[in-house]
Order: C-alpha cells, then structure tokens, then sequence
C-alpha cells in the first residue's frame, strides 16, 4: 500500500475526519460515491411506496402527515445528491444511473404496498431501521456527510412517531384493522431482517475499514431487534420467527435470513423493482419540462 | 481549495447558514441548487426552516465564499496567544521577592522602634 494511503487509513481509523477538497484514496473517494449514492437512490424510492397512500390516507391529518413525510424524504434525497456531486458525480448521472437499474436502492423499497397496515408499519420499522444505520453515520469519516445525516435523523425521527401513531390507532381500533397490522408485519418481518445486511464482520467490511461506517451490519441489526421486538410484542403483535428470542447473553437469536434472496432483491428481482423504476423513469420524462422551463426562466 | 463546482447544469450551487436561537452564531446547514436567487430564496425556507428548526438563515452562493485553510506560523507569532506566555516561573520569583523585602522592611522598621 502507498504510504499516503497507509497514513490516509491510520488517520481515518484514529476517528480523523476528511473534507470536500481534502486529498483522499480513488478506493475510498470510489467507495463513498457508490455508497452515499445508493443512500440518494433509497431516499428517492422510498417515497414510491408511501406516494400510493396520499390520496387513500384515511384522515385528512394521515394525509398531511404523510405528504410531509415525503418531502422529508425527498429533501434527503436532495441532500445526500449534493454530497456525492462534490465528490464528482453530478445529479444528472446519478438520475441516469438509478433509472438504467445500473446503481442500487435499499431493499425494503423493492416491495409492494398492499393495506394502510403497511404505511404504519414502514413509517414506524423500515424507518426505526434506518435510523440505526443513519445514526451511526454520524460518526463517518467523511465529515460532509455525517454533517448531512444529522438532519436527516432529526427529522426521521418524526417519520418514526408518526408510523407508530399509525400503528397504535389500527391496533386499538377494529379487530380488521389490527389484522391490516398483523398481515403486514408478517410480511415485512424478512425485508426487515435483510436490512442491515450479511453479518459480516467489522474488519472485513471496507465500509468499516475506511470508517464510512462506524457499526458492524449484526451490531446494527441487534440494537434493532433490542429495541423494536419488545415494542412490537407488548401490542399483542405476532412476529413469524419462532427461533427468535434474546438468549442470557443478550443477544439475539433468529432465523437466518435467506442472503441469496436479498442479493436478488437489490439486483432489481423483487416483487416491486422493476414496477418503482419504470415509474420513476415516467415521472422523470413528465417533469423534465418543469425543470427545463425554470431553467430557461432563470437564465 | 474544499469548494469546487459552483454551478452545476446551468443551476447554481447555494450553501445555506442557519441560526437555531437568536443570539446564536450561524451555522452551516448544507447546500441545494437552484436556478436563481429568488428559487434559493424558496428553497432555503423550504429545506432549512419549515418546522421551525432557524429563525433565520443566510443563503450564499458557493461561489461567494472563500475558503482559506492555511495559516503557516513562520515567525512563530505565539506572543498573540495566550499559550505564548508561561508566567509561572517569573510568578514564583516576584513573589519570593516581594516577601523577601517584606521581611526586610519590617526588621528595619523594628530596628528604628527599638
């Protein structure tokens, strides 16, 4: 390894930080991109999913919640954009990318949407989730990212009250409505355990080594379950792992979840892949004359 | 130089500072693009204030800022800061001293009484 890059790695293992205009390794640079582009893709798809509910939210207040919730999102996926157009991949060719299926998106928004029951559980886990991975960004070495992320959990933060609110009304309401929870949940449960990833460990990861991430995939997916299983189980809710269970050392015990599947799901082979990216290439082709118009009117 | 790109398609790079309190210094929030300054104007509000998390913001644009991120101390100017002074030896000796002729003085002056 050359020195520089030798030194480069020291520094960020010793909780060193980088800036924009800092010298840093084509690995790292590389890595960043792919994995903070990934992190805009995500943000942008994932308001596919919740966009269907706008208009068969059931209160007027669900529905501002949740258009809010959107432009949360969507404001995240503008953010995170801009950080990796500094490292040198413009908006465009991210754009280009995620809608040719050639970059990724998370793998909970590669699924359908089939009752409010999945509103509320997305709104509370696939966020709950996500909050634990955003968090430990916050810690990343490259600081104009982790400066991002802090309003990005500030405001998840809300996402997950509002999903749990949700959640909370349909399960002390009608004995259909919990069961709109139930049946979501049950199908949730295993894009939920693929969220954090294969347990590999933290020093075989990259994004560890070069502290893009501050927490190993299992540590993630642990916290998550220690703090989201009893919550779920305490509402009468039912969980379809009958392995699951925190053992004396506390950790958790579960089913391994099948990591082939999850590959094929982020390759663009889940049930809803291919349908949120003809979507976002047809609202892209509908829009793009708003932007040209704003362009030529500003120029 | 950290800030490289200032326009990006014809759309300009803006980088916002927010205040959360009055009395509290700016702080830098993120960037966004827009086509012009009234879209920023918008935006800003928009990304940086809509649940009343600034009560005010400045809006820049990125090419208006300049970064200056070397400062090499080639005279060794450390008398501007307070760690360019340790005082502690020279402290020790003006006390002993002052103590010194405090004593002397009295001895003097009981010399005289008697």
């Amino acid at each position: 390894m050359e020195t520089r890059t030798h030194d480069f790695l020291e520094f960020v293992q010793a909780g060193g930080q980088v800036e924009t205009g800092d010298w840093m390794p084509d690995e790292y640079r590389a890595r960043l991109i792919k994995f903070i582009e990934m992190h805009g893709n995500s943000e942008l798809m994932g308001v596919l999913p919740e966009r269907d509910w706008i208009l068969r939210a059931p209160t007027l207040q669900r529905k501002l919640a949740l258009t809010a919730k959107i432009q949360d999102e969507v404001g995240h996926c503008q953010l995170i954009y801009r950080v990796v157009e500094d490292l040198g991949k413009p908006r465009e060719a991210c754009l280009d990318d995620l809608i040719s299926g050639k970059s990724k998106f998370h793998n909970v928004f590669h699924y359908p949407t089939r009752s409010w029951g999945d509103v509320g559980v997305i709104a509370w886990l696939v966020d709950a989730a996500a909050i634990i991975s955003q968090k430990a960004l916050l810690k990343c070495s490259y600081a104009p990212y982790a400066r991002v992320m802090k309003k990005v959990c500030w405001e998840e933060s809300f996402h997950i009250l509002h999903g749990r609110d949700t959640v909370l009304a349909m399960v002390t309401g009608t004995p259909e409505q919990f069961e709109l929870v139930q049946e979501a949940l049950l199908r949730w449960w295993e894009p939920l355990m693929h969220f954090h990833g294969t347990p590999i460990p933290a020093e075989e990861d990259p994004m560890f080594v070069w502290r893009i991430k501050s927490q190993a995939n299992e540590d993630a997916r642990q916290q998550f379950l220690d703090g989201y299983v009893p919550q779920i189980l305490e509402l009468g809710l039912e969980l379809p792992d009958p392995k699951l269970r925190k053992n004396e050392d506390g950790i958790w015990e579960y089913t391994e979840p099948d990591w082939d599947k999850l590959m094929a799901v982020v390759t663009g082979h889940g049930p809803a892949s291919q349908e949120r990216l003809a979507f976002r290439r047809l609202s892209r082709a509908e829009v793009d004359w708003v932007s040209r118009a704003m362009l030529s009117e500003a120029a | 130089m950290g800030l490289t790109g200032n326009a990006v398609g014809g759309r300009l790079i803006f980088e916002v500072f927010r205040q959360e309190r009055k009395g509290q210094a700016f702080m830098h929030g993120g960037s966004f693009h827009a086509p012009n300054r009234e879209f920023a104007d918008a935006y800003a509000r928009e990304f940086y204030a809509r649940r009343g998390e600034s009560v005010a913001l400045w809006v820049v644009p990125r090419e208006a800022i300049v970064e200056i991120d070397e400062f090499p101390d080639e005279f060794d100017l450390k008398y501007r800061r307070v760690d360019g002074y340790s005082i502690k030896a020279r402290l020790k000796e003006a006390r002993e001293l002052a103590a010194e002729n405090a004593t002397r003085s009295r001895d003097a002056f009981s010399a005289k009484e008697a």
